[in-house]
């Protein structure tokens, strides 16, 4: 019984931390710090509350076993995109361009 | 390889078949809307800088206090799942019966407002091929909504099932797998709405 407790309030935890980081985002839109750092917070803070869900409400914290790996084998499409898609979009010149063509490459920089 | 994590009672290093299925279902499903997803950002920053951008043009007309409501409904429709789930695993029919009938009470509530944004939309003549980013908005909040749907669909046919008092301690895994299900249908959301309803 005193388990059940406890899970109820983890559980209510993660919630009030899913609450107040959606306050965060609505907040942080409001401030204008340019188109591309605007979209890369708001896109962080969406996988800190992605994550936080996974681990808590999708019990991937406390499943043992080879659950986890399905997971990372599901997110592994999105991990390659942002890879892909980052150093465009943040015209990070420094980084690999990973064979995009340069007419594309300049088409996807945030200006 | 992990069995020293593994907690409850000794079992072997298995993936549980349904649960199985559900991850690999899961997957596909993070691999769809990731495809919209590139899709969205590659179309948003072709068009970033141009005249009249269609991605910030038409964000003037979305709600955010209504798409800020739907984000709170949803989360907490997950943590009610979360909590039919802990109470179904404990053979609490009548506590599993409660929070998932609140879960199905929160979707309704998102898809109402849904619908009172769609209208307003096509009040105004916003329809999907009113530009580009109306384009990707439904095609976006479409599937999602239609996922929704489909979780509402699901839920109630276990409401019905545990009617029958057919879950137990022993055996859930119908509404264990529906919950994880659900929770990416949350997830899903947690993205498209900084996406579509924050644009600076």
């Amino acid at each position: 019984m005193a388990q059940e407790g406890s899970h109820t309030k983890l559980y209510l935890t993660i919630f009030i931390c899913l609450v107040v980081l959606t306050g965060l985002t609505v907040g942080v839109a409001q401030v204008d710090l340019g188109s591309k750092l605007n979209l890369a917070i708001g896109l962080l803070i969406a996988a800190t509350k992605a994550t936080i869900v996974a681990l808590f409400f999708m019990h991937l914290k406390h499943d043992g076993g080879l659950d986890k790996y399905f997971y990372i084998a599901a997110l592994f499409p999105l991990v390659l995109f942002f890879i892909v898609l980052t150093p465009p979009i943040l015209d990070i010149a420094w980084l690999p361009r990973w064979g995009i063509p340069d007419t594309l490459f300049e088409a996807l920089i945030v200006k | 390889m992990s069995d020293e994590h593994h907690h409850g009672p000794p079992q072997a290093a298995v993936v549980h078949r349904d649960k199985f299925g559900m991850w690999l279902f899961l997957a596909s499903e993070v691999m769809f809307f990731t495809g919209f997803i590139a899709a969205y950002i590659v179309l948003r920053n072709a068009h970033a800088g141009t005249d009249g951008d269609p991605f910030l043009l038409a964000n003037r007309h979305l709600s955010v206090p209504l798409a800020a409501t739907n984000t709170l409904a949803l989360i907490l429709s997950s943590f009610t799942m979360a909590l039919a789930v802990g109470a179904s695993q404990k053979g609490d029919k009548g506590k599993t019966q409660l929070f998932m009938l609140a879960t199905i009470a929160l979707a309704c509530v998102f898809l109402v407002i849904k619908y009172i944004e769609y209208s307003t939309k096509f009040h105004h003549g916003f329809t999907p091929d009113a530009n580009v980013f109306f384009g990707m908005y439904f095609l976006l909040t479409g599937f999602h909504g239609l996922h929704v749907v489909g979780g509402i669909v699901t839920i109630a046919i276990l409401v019905f099932v545990n009617a029958q008092g057919k879950f137990s301690a022993e055996y859930n895994t119908p509404i264990e797998v529906t919950g994880l299900y659900w929770h990416l249908v949350d997830i899903v959301w947690i993205f498209l709405f900084p996406m579509l309803y924050l644009l600076p």
